[in-house]
């Protein structure tokens, strides 16, 4: 049994990268996620393990600073909320063109522009699609308790490295700032083995230069590269899908919805079941690759489909595509940093899911 | 004598670095950077530190440094080689690190990583190469660009009411407690060419030190961006850039020169 | 004392023709060829070898690297031998 601490998700996300074995991170104080950086910061990592800490003077700096460590095989992160994830896109498209593995945290917050402090789940789009120029996708892991916090970090370092790929921890200002009693992983020794045939650490007589860049300007070599990146998120869709089903068994109807939307969600299932609807809950764990297969199964079982999300819609649209018109998928969700109660989703799923259907 | 005498071997007294990779360099006939580049594995080289360099290449007419030098290579965005190298040396400080930046990259769209980068005293070493122009992109107003110079951007020439002033960002930058040796070269003449290997061979030195940035302004020519010759563009530049660009060290281990010396 | 004589090898392929070594060359030895290389630049050749000292001026300003330079002091043939 680990160590059992009670914990802001933030506070575990930086206990997990040290515990991890996380060699660096770089990041620029904003809200909701400033206790990453503070916590690291108290915490003095550089005498536990040698990891580095550093706060950058902006998000654009701590990418790169991000990308500079990636390129020589080490463990690094960086996290932010909303607008400032928004800033390191140029570095996070650089990052996914080199074919670098790191870890970004986004703690969302309300949007657009400076928006508000409060939770949303509006950077779905951004966190799933690319975000930045170019075609490419990150992995992007969706925690919802505080004990995920932690694990995620771990799990997403590890996935960052199988792929040589960043990887996303998509959470919300909910899980960012709820403390929950969670049990921690016991530490990882930071590893100090890198794989030379990639790495930029010096070029050794034994080996030939390795150059780190995004560059091809030749087309026809950065189709080529495109190629190859694209047979890498056929493989993640292939070999990592991540998803949880709760009560999907039996469900008529179903709730679709990630991170603290999920939690929500849970709550309405019990809610729905005592007044004898049979509503189920599928909740993705990594937005991408997404879930599709399970949802397309599922649309052979159950009449309806409701996407819960803190967001205008977002990943209502992945659910329709999986689900390709058999069955009704709606979408409901309070958004702009505010917060659904179970009450409001079981209504919506009566309003938009279960009435019309019957 | 004759020449066959002459040519032999053992008589080499000057041969291209090795450290430089077969590539033909991508850069106008005359260009600067062809000579920085070559000064900088020169050093390598001579230093013995092939091994242990990591260097980063920016955005503009040196993008591709990273074809011509034999050594590992990151190509960073634009502007933000500085906060690359600053990720790099702090998770390996026992490496050299080298960014080489041009004016655009340096002291435009990258400004905030160059002061910041410089102002932590991250034990880098920067080599910035200013020719006042943006070569690349064909021909526009550079923040170093000086004053009725003409671009592409500026065809009437820079206009300082319109269009604000060249940044002497070198001058700035050696007022920050971060920096340790900061100075300006240019490689128009065999001897400010020497010079100018002399300060890149002090800024590489200096990371064993452990003081805090090493920064060489190496004041070069764009002859095609310039529409001159070569040889007319390193006369302009000697006329010209370096009247509002003088040569010399800034700051020699953590002071500040006075000015008017030059070294 | 022996004269110090200076020789350079251009490698013509290598050569942009940008005349920086003509101009830097403070004994004039160097002129640009008429024919041209493969890139289609005239290229560097020395036009007065005898008046080469191996100075490296050429080489030094010379932003492709693509002259050798060559050194050698000439003995001079003593008649006291």
């Amino acid at each position: 049994m680990g160590e059992i601490r009670l914990m802001k998700g933030n506070e575990a996300i930086a206990e997990a990268a040290i515990r991890a074995g996380c060699d660096a991170y770089f990041g620029y104080p904003i809200t909701p996620q400033s206790e990453v950086l503070e916590y690291l910061m108290a915490e003095k990592p550089h005498e536990r393990t040698g990891m580095v800490v550093l706060q950058a003077e902006s998000e654009v700096a701590a990418i790169n600073m991000v990308y500079g460590a990636a390129c020589t095989g080490k463990k690094v992160m960086t996290s932010s909320s909303s607008p400032g994830i928004s800033l390191m896109q140029e570095g996070i498209s650089y990052i996914a063109g080199a074919e670098l593995p790191c870890l970004i945290v986004n703690v969302v917050r309300g949007g657009p522009g400076l928006g508000t402090i409060q939770p949303s789940q509006a950077d779905y789009f951004q966190a799933t699609k690319g975000g930045g120029h170019g075609d490419y996708r990150l992995i992007v892991l969706a925690p919802s308790s505080v004990q995920e916090m932690a694990d995620f970090v771990k799990l997403a370092f590890d996935l960052a490295f199988k792929y040589r790929n960043p990887a996303m921890i998509l959470s919300d200002g909910v899980i960012g700032q709820m403390m929950e009693k969670i049990e921690l992983f016991e530490p990882i020794p930071r590893v100090n083995e890198f794989d030379q045939s990639w790495v930029t650490t010096g070029k050794t007589p034994d080996r030939q230069r390795n150059i780190i860049t995004s560059l091809n300007l030749d087309p026809y070599l950065q189709e080529e590269h495109n190629h190859h990146l694209q047979e890498k998120y056929a493989r993640m869709r292939r070999e990592d899908v991540r998803y949880e089903a709760i009560a999907c068994d039996d469900a008529d109807y179903l709730f679709v919805a990630y991170g603290s939307s999920a939690r929500i969600c849970q709550k309405a299932v019990q809610l729905a079941r005592k007044k004898g609807i049979k509503a189920g809950l599928l909740r993705p764990i990594t937005l991408f690759p997404f879930p599709e297969k399970i949802l397309g199964d599922l649309s052979q079982s159950v009449k309806g489909m409701l996407a819960v999300e803190m967001s205008a819609g977002q990943m209502v649209e992945d659910v329709r595509l999986a689900v390709n018109g058999k069955i009704p998928v709606e979408h409901f969700g309070r958004f702009g940093g505010v917060v659904h109660s179970p009450e409001e989703v079981l209504e919506a799923l009566e309003e938009k899911i279960v009435k019309p259907v019957v | 004598m004759n020449l066959e005498e002459i040519i032999r071997e053992e008589n080499i007294v000057y041969r291209r670095t090795p450290l430089l990779t077969d590539k033909a360099l991508s850069y106008c006939p005359g260009c600067g950077h062809g000579t920085t580049h070559r000064l900088i594995m020169e050093v390598i080289e001579e230093m013995g530190i092939q091994s242990d360099v990591i260097g980063i290449a920016p955005v503009g007419c040196s993008v591709l440094a990273y074809e011509f030098m034999d050594i590992d290579m990151i190509e960073a965005a634009h502007g933000r080689a500085p906060a690359v190298a600053t990720g790099i040396k702090r998770t390996w400080p026992g490496k050299y690190v080298f960014t080489y930046q041009g004016d655009g990259d340096l002291a435009a769209i990258g400004t905030s990583e160059t002061i910041h980068c410089c102002n932590r005293g991250e034990n880098i070493t920067i080599i910035f190469i200013n020719n006042g122009i943006y070569g690349m992109t064909g021909g526009q107003m550079a923040p170093t660009t000086i004053p009725g110079m003409k671009s592409s951007t500026s065809p009437f020439g820079r206009d300082t009411a319109m269009m604000g002033y060249p940044l002497k960002i070198t001058e700035l930058i050696a007022q920050l407690p971060g920096t340790y040796y900061v100075s300006r070269q240019s490689v128009h003449t065999p001897a400010s060419v020497r010079k100018a290997k002399k300060a890149i061979r002090k800024a590489f030195e200096n990371q064993k030190l452990n003081k805090g940035v090493s920064f060489v302004e190496v004041v070069s020519n764009c002859n095609s961006g310039w529409k001159m010759t070569p040889v007319q563009a390193n006369k302009w530049l000697e006329e010209n850039m370096l009247a509002y660009f003088p040569p010399g060290d800034l700051k020699v281990d953590g002071q500040l020169v006075e000015q008017g010396k030059t070294s | 004392m022996g004269k110090i004589r200076g020789a350079i090898v251009v490698d013509t392929e290598r050569c942009k023709g940008c005349e920086l070594c003509v101009e830097a060359c403070p004994t004039d030895v160097i002129r640009m060829e008429r024919k041209v290389n493969s890139k289609g630049y005239h290229y560097a050749y020395m036009e007065h070898p005898e008046s080469c000292s191996g100075c490296m001026n050429c080489g030094i300003i010379c932003p492709d690297g693509a002259i050798t330079v060559y050194r050698v002091k000439e003995e001079k043939v003593s008649e006291e031998t």
